[in-house]
């Protein structure tokens, strides 16, 4: 069959025609650097190294596992989510829009814990050895530093405000603002630089910190000194969400205890909903069997104590224990937007991270800088190949329009295959596309140039035609063998946008050996069948 | 149309001057790169694909200039202009120990700050742990030699273990001239680029290989074993002296429209081709068709009168 001409049009009209199909109905994937999108890869955070090898696995399988359940619910399309080795995950979002979302549910939304909240009675008498612990190592200009990272305000000012518009419950708070601001005031700032910037809470167990003060407590509780000084088994948490307090804004800090009697693991479930009666996001979740015995267990030894939410380091809500608790609960958002409440609930749903994860790499294309590139990607293409034509016809007239009618068909089957192999195009891919055009010629020059050779020494034309093929086949074979072995080693070692260009190179050797061998001798063919032995030909 | 039909070239006679050239070539690459050494600390201008870092590219909307950037960014290492837009690089290094995604979340409340948001966006971000570069280095230098070790097993299966040997020393020609070239020209080395000289070992051995074809042919006839070896080779040069000049010009056509056509991220890309194939071609030519003859001269004594063996034909059932 294939013998015959019309037997071989046939095969290559189906080959073409599958490649076709295979380009029409899945179409190219893009590459996050033509589309925009993420490209991550995370690690599990292990700073002091007390994990083992098996649990470093471990976590990152279960990582694997959950980030996949959760970024299906992010709705993006084909996400790619590989484990590399045993200790690392790579997360690839195509045309993800909203990248910092995507990022916070991927990565910092991870850890969740309960934990009960403390009288602030229990850290009062300590905070003293904070503020000299603070003294003994910071020098005053750091502490100055550090403690002014606030914006000044003026003790009148916040007095004032605060009696206009605190309600009758907060009179303690605004009296303790008075004090405090009285004390900064008179007292060098420095001698109690910790606890000066403290407010008596508003609700059990916390303390308000003005939200621009914030970041000097964290920066303080971030010293290890400040660590040892606090009572064991004690630590201090802020709340995510500000409070209002009159004008100003203050977050809550929380006197935790520091180990958490149950972790995210024994999550079964979540859902985010609003609470129709006061308008407030909320998230319900499920506990498994044996975290349900325990969180009952715990619950009814506290009833009337705080249980506070911590996801990521961060107190989510802390709601009053009113009665003993089963395998159901509820974490009350208040105002924020039904979307939190929505996300909180999938990192939730998806399970918790039995470990942190580290960012390690993080790559990010915008949509319009992958629109640019493919549009002079596109240009250099065409540009490209219209050169390459004109090469070949201008060299070998009608032989040469035969491989430009080949490379129609190697293009189609490149792309089809890259197409059914679901490979991605990536920059360079589409350089290794372009590229592979001007080697895919070779093959056919190899054939001319020995066609030429035969004709010269004076073949008739068909004999010409059978020794030039003949002779370039093992050429032809060699080459294209050993790129195709390079090519299968950058897929080894490469990821990404480099392995996006191993696979279209691979693809077009295979493609160009079927185009030049079996595509362009098909059509010599047919040219030579229209005439005569003696007739010239035109190569 | 025809170019160089009748060649008819000494090229092995003249591989002294061959070997002066391409000598020189690769010392002052290494005196390059010894340089680069001492002002800018390695080799090569590694990018932060290997030495970790942050890179963040940025379109404003209006009209900037480079120092108002590096202003606004106290911490940026190198503030580059990309392109001729209103678009610029900011690199900076990375802490060990520093959370990756601090420092481009820093970045743009900065930018933010002196620009007002919404003034700029960022379209490119490329953040990488040391520790990844530092892996990604070894990586890169695992894959060239397993490339090498299967190519020199492909080629003494279907060649002679000399070819094999003489093609992998015309592509370390190549490698060598190229990433003497890259650190002249301090060329960003990033992974593309990696993928870029990769693909040069390829087109190397392409290259290589048509010529030896040729050349394993002409063996093959009777009584080649006996004829002039260098005049052998000679005339195979000259005979794939064509397609070596077509297929250069039509893979330069089209690396030359990426490079002023493409898209600005792969234009190192081709440049880098760019060099290796002109490299690749001449090394085929020039440094593995004498290399052939050098170790023919020196260890080639033995088969040389025997006659080649030839495989029995395939057994019919």
């Amino acid at each position: 069959m294939l013998s015959s001409l019309r037997g071989r049009f046939a095969l290559i009209l189906i080959v073409v025609a599958i490649s076709g199909w295979q380009l029409y109905s899945k179409g190219l994937k893009q590459g996050l650097d033509l589309q925009g999108g993420m490209h991550l890869v995370l690690e599990v955070d292990d700073p002091d190294g007390t994990l083992t090898t098996a649990a470093r696995a471990d976590a990152i399988d279960r990582a694997e596992r959950i980030i996949r359940t959760r970024v299906d619910g992010l709705g993006v399309e084909e996400p790619l989510i590989q484990k590399v080795g045993s200790e690392r995950l790579i997360v690839e979002l195509a045309g993800i829009r909203d990248e910092g979302r995507a990022k916070s549910i991927l990565n910092e939304a991870a850890f969740l814990e309960f934990k009960l909240v403390l009288p602030t009675t229990e850290v009062g008498s300590t905070l003293s050895r904070l503020d000299r612990a603070i003294v003994a190592t910071l020098s005053e200009d750091e502490i100055a530093s550090l403690g002014q990272r606030a914006a000044p305000v003026t003790p009148g000012q916040r007095t004032i405000e605060d009696l206009l518009f605190a309600g009758g419950d907060t009179s303690r708070l605004a009296d303790s603002a008075t004090t405090q601001a009285e004390d900064t005031a008179s007292t060098r700032p420095t001698a109690r630089p910790f606890t000066a910037l403290l407010n008596t809470g508003d609700v059990e167990g916390s303390y308000l910190v003005a939200t621009e003060d914030v970041e000097s407590i964290q920066s303080f509780l971030a010293l290890g000194e400040v660590q040892r000084a606090l009572p064991r088994n004690v630590s201090l948490t802020f709340e995510t969400q500000p409070v209002g307090v009159g004008a100003r804004t203050y977050r809550r800090l929380y006197v935790l205890e520091k180990d958490a009697f149950m972790t995210g693991e024994s999550l079964e479930n979540a859902t985010a909903g609003r609470d129709q009666m006061f308008n407030q996001s909320q998230v319900q979740f499920e506990l498994n069997r044996a975290g349900g015995r325990r969180f009952a267990q715990f619950t009814a030894q506290h009833v009337g104590d705080y249980l506070a939410i911590v996801l990521d380091g961060q107190v989510m809500s802390a709601p009053v224990i009113r009665a003993r608790i089963g395998a159901r609960g509820q974490i009350d958002l208040g105002a924020s937007p039904l979307d939190e409440a929505r996300d909180l609930a999938l990192v939730l749903r998806a399970g918790a991270l039995p470990a942190k994860l580290r960012v390690m790499e993080e790559r990010t294309v915008g949509p319009s800088l992958g629109q640019d590139s493919v549009d002079q990607a596109k240009i250099a293409g065409i540009v490209g190949v219209v050169l390459v034509v004109s090469i070949m016809i201008g060299y070998y007239h009608m032989a040469g329009m035969l491989a430009v009618v080949a490379l129609g068909v190697y293009s189609i089957l490149v792309l089809g295959g890259l197409a059914g192999l679901n490979a991605t195009l990536t920059l360079p891919g589409i350089a290794g596309l372009i590229l592979s055009v001007g080697m895919a010629v070779d093959a056919n020059v190899l054939i001319f140039e020995r066609i030429r050779e035969e004709l010269a020494a004076g073949r008739a034309n068909r004999t010409a035609l059978e020794e030039g093929f003949g002779n370039a086949l093992s050429a032809i074979v060699d080459s294209n063998v050993t790129t195709l072995i390079t090519a299968l080693v950058l897929f080894q070692f490469g990821t990404g946008p480099v392995r996006g260009f191993a696979v279209t190179l691979s693809i077009g050797i295979v493609a160009s050996f079927f185009s030049a061998l079996f595509v362009t001798r098909t059509l010599f063919l047919l040219y030579l069948s229209g005439k005569k032995t003696s007739d010239l030909i035109s190569i | 149309m025809r170019v160089f039909q009748h060649a008819n070239y000494h090229y092995i006679e003249n591989r002294k001057r061959a070997y002066v050239a391409s000598g020189t070539v690769i010392i002052v690459g290494i005196v390059g790169m010894i340089v680069n050494l001492f002002t800018i600390g390695s080799w090569q201008h590694y990018g932060v694909d290997f030495t970790g870092g942050s890179l963040v590219q940025v379109r404003f909307l209006d009209d900037v200039e480079a120092g108002s950037v590096r202003n606004a960014v106290p911490g940026a290492s190198e503030v580059t202009r990309f392109d001729q837009q209103n678009e610029f690089v900011i690199r900076a290094s990375l802490e060990e120990g520093m959370p990756v995604d601090s420092l481009s979340t820093q970045m743009e409340a900065q930018l933010a700050q002196a620009f007002g948001a919404g003034r700029f966006e960022i379209v490119r971000t490329e953040l990488v742990g040391p520790k990844i570069g530092a892996e990604l280095q070894q990586k890169a230098a695992l894959a060239v030699l397993v490339s090498f070790a299967l190519t020199l097993i492909y080629l003494a299966f279907r060649f002679e273990w000399r070819f094999g040997v003489a093609a992998i020393i015309a592509t370390v020609h190549d490698l060598l001239i190229t990433v003497g070239v890259l650190a002249l020209m301090r060329v960003e080395i990033s992974v593309t680029t990696v993928a870029a000289v990769l693909t040069i070992v390829g087109y190397s051995l392409n290259d290589t290989i048509i010529v030896f074809d040729r050349i394993r042919e002409a063996l093959g006839k009777k009584g080649a074993r006996k004829a002039d070896y260098v005049g052998l080779i000679n005339r195979a040069i000259n005979e794939t002296l064509p397609r070596t000049t077509l297929t250069l010009v039509s893979s330069f056509v089209v690396l030359l429209a990426i490079l002023a056509l493409g898209p600005v991220v792969i234009r190192s890309f081709a440049f880098v081709l760019l060099v290796g194939i002109t490299v690749g071609t001449f090394s085929s030519i020039f440094v593995a068709s004498p290399a052939l003859v050098e170790i023919q001269k020196r260890w080639g004594r033995g088969d040389e009168s025997k006659p080649k063996k030839t495989r029995p034909a395939p057994a019919t059932v």
